[in-house]
């Protein structure tokens, strides 16, 4: 497991994809947060900035896990990860735990524009470190999401686009849940919903069941795609 | 060493494999002989774990390879039908990818500079693997299944698209491997198996048409010979005088193909050696005999005698 992790990681930095979202992601995220902050000398709408940073990652991040198992079924390298003595979980694990790292890691590095704040005025870190967490569970699950889609196709096209669909689709539910009238399934689309889930981190209060939620709805489409191999293998 | 019994493999409504029982002994280089599409890779993969039978089971050094497939799989070294390269590493970085990925104990520099000195990679250790010839990817193929030192070796059509002198070198590679380890050669080309291999296992449309020594199976196919005869004289006399030689079934005309000979495609009795009496009638006759070879039996025209045989020797049972 540890070799395809370490292996995935390279691969990102061979090809241009790596660079390319680690310097895209930075540079919207940086502006984002200059108009939401800076520019405005306030830190009210810092809730503004972690939203749109969300829409952002639906963009981004199926960019990041497209290749993940597409690639290896199109050129038939998977032939040997599932020939080699490694278990189709620590594959898949292999896999998630290197697009979660590049994510994770540009997230670190985007987060000491926050270190700003503290220079011009008294920030409410409470906020701040809430919506980071938030925003990294929320992050994590689309990459979980990603790599679901990754393993349906051997087209990394088809699998960023329909990875962007469905996560804009799971965010679209925040809207479409005011929209409908009956009250049971509102409360079951907001009880799906990624975004009502990511209110509590809003207001500064660090909500298990939301952490929960966000952990969870990883490890389902890590599972999922564990068995897409596992199922692939028996048809 | 590999046991495989009653292996079925169902896509939809065909069946890939069909009942498939083989055994492959210690050391034992074994042919695994059929034309495309027979089944050959579905088994192959089915036995390395990347497919699951739909029925049966298969055994590796007494391992199931769905119940322990980790302790299975790494008795093994796999070379499937295309070489599942990283086009975007360099020799050096995949290989040690693949020692990490097969979790190898071995001195790392030591077990991969005697493995590029075995498949003679070591002057491309530092390259691309997208800018390597096809001959130089199947070799780093190779090396991929041979890092961990599995006790078995099985390299699904390793010759495909190579050039003769690249197909003469892994084929005496796969002998020499043969010393150590216990190898499947899967192909479609009968003089590969014929060169290599000590047993053959031949496969058609999914089931199991032969399993025998090389010799046997060769001798079995090869009973009645055809041959090319190449003689000088006037073609109707030449012909009657043919056909009144001992042992020749049959004769036929293949016209001029040189200045002077006239080519004769001649099929003998089975089991009759009908070359010499040819030579004898042909000396009397003073008609020069300028060119005799044998004809190579195609793979098709194996699996109608193995087909054929396999019938008559079923009905001949179902008198009995």
């Amino acid at each position: 497991m540890f070799a395809i992790y370490k292996r995935e990681l390279r691969s990102y930095f061979i090809t241009p994809i790596g660079y390319i979202f680690c310097g895209v992601f930075l540079l919207v995220s940086g502006l984002l947060f200059y108009q939401c902050t800076l520019a405005r000398q306030s830190m009210d709408s810092l809730n503004m900035y972690f939203l749109l940073l969300i829409c952002v990652f639906a963009i981004l991040i199926p960019l990041l896990t497209m290749k993940l198992l597409a690639e290896d079924r199109r050129s038939k390298t998977e032939q040997l990860l599932m020939t080699a003595p490694v278990s189709l979980t620590g594959m898949i694990l292999g896999k998630y735990f290197a697009a979660l790292t590049i994510y994770g890691c540009t997230f670190l590095v985007n987060a000491f524009n926050f270190v700003l704040l503290y220079r011009y005025g008294n920030p409410n870190t409470a906020a701040i470190f809430a919506n980071i967490l938030g925003v990294f569970l929320l992050g994590a699950a689309f990459v979980a999401i990603g790599l679901f889609l990754s393993s349906l196709t051997q087209n990394q096209l088809i699998a960023a686009v329909s990875s962007i669909g469905v996560i804009v689709a799971m965010l679209l539910l925040y809207l479409i849940g005011d929209a409908i009238p009956y009250a049971w399934l509102r409360s079951v689309l907001q009880w799906f919903s990624v975004l009502d889930r990511y209110i509590p981190f809003m207001n500064q209060s660090l909500s298990i069941p939301a952490v929960v939620y966000y952990l969870s709805l990883s490890a389902v489409f890590v599972f999922l795609t564990v068995r897409v191999y596992d199922k692939r293998r028996w048809s | 060493m590999i046991e495989i019994k009653n292996l079925c493999k169902v896509f939809g409504d065909k069946r890939a494999v069909d009942d498939v029982s083989f055994r492959v002994e210690e050391g034992e280089i074994m042919g695994f002989l059929g034309p495309n599409g027979a089944g050959k890779s579905t088994t192959l993969n089915i036995l390395t774990g990347y497919l699951s039978a739909t029925s049966g089971t298969c055994l590796v050094d007494g391992m199931d390879i769905l119940e322990q497939p980790l302790e299975a799989k790494r008795n093994i070294g796999f070379l499937p039908e295309m070489p599942p390269l990283y086009t975007d590493m360099t020799v050096k970085e995949y290989l040690n990818f693949i020692y990490d990925l097969k979790g190898c104990t071995f001195p790392r520099e030591q077990h991969l500079r005697e493995i590029c000195d075995v498949v003679k990679i070591g002057d491309v250790f530092g390259r691309l693997i997208g800018n390597l010839s096809k001959g130089y990817r199947q070799r780093v193929g190779i090396a991929q299944a041979l890092i961990g030192n599995p006790r078995v070796l099985i390299f699904d059509e390793p010759t495909v698209g190579l050039d003769p002198k690249q197909i003469i070198d892994i084929r005496n590679l796969i002998r020499m491997l043969g010393k150590e380890h216990t190898i499947i050669l899967s192909t479609h080309i009968l003089p590969e198996v014929q060169a290599v291999c000590d047993r053959i296992v031949v496969i058609n449309k999914g089931k199991l048409v032969a399993n025998e020594k090389t010799e046997d199976l060769v001798t079995a196919v090869d009973g009645s010979r055809k041959m090319v005869a190449k003689i000088v004289g006037p073609q109707e006399d030449v012909l009657k005088a043919l056909r009144t030689v001992a042992g020749i079934r049959t004769v036929e005309v293949l016209g001029k193909r040189d200045t002077d000979s006239i080519s004769y495609l001649i099929e003998s009795e089975e089991r009759v050696d009908a070359r010499k009496p040819l030579f004898y009638m042909l000396s009397t006759k003073g008609w020069p005999l300028v060119g005799l070879e044998g004809v190579e039996l195609s793979l098709e025209d194996i699996f109608i005698r193995l087909v054929g045989e396999s019938r008559r020797k079923s009905r001949k049972g179902g008198e009995g």
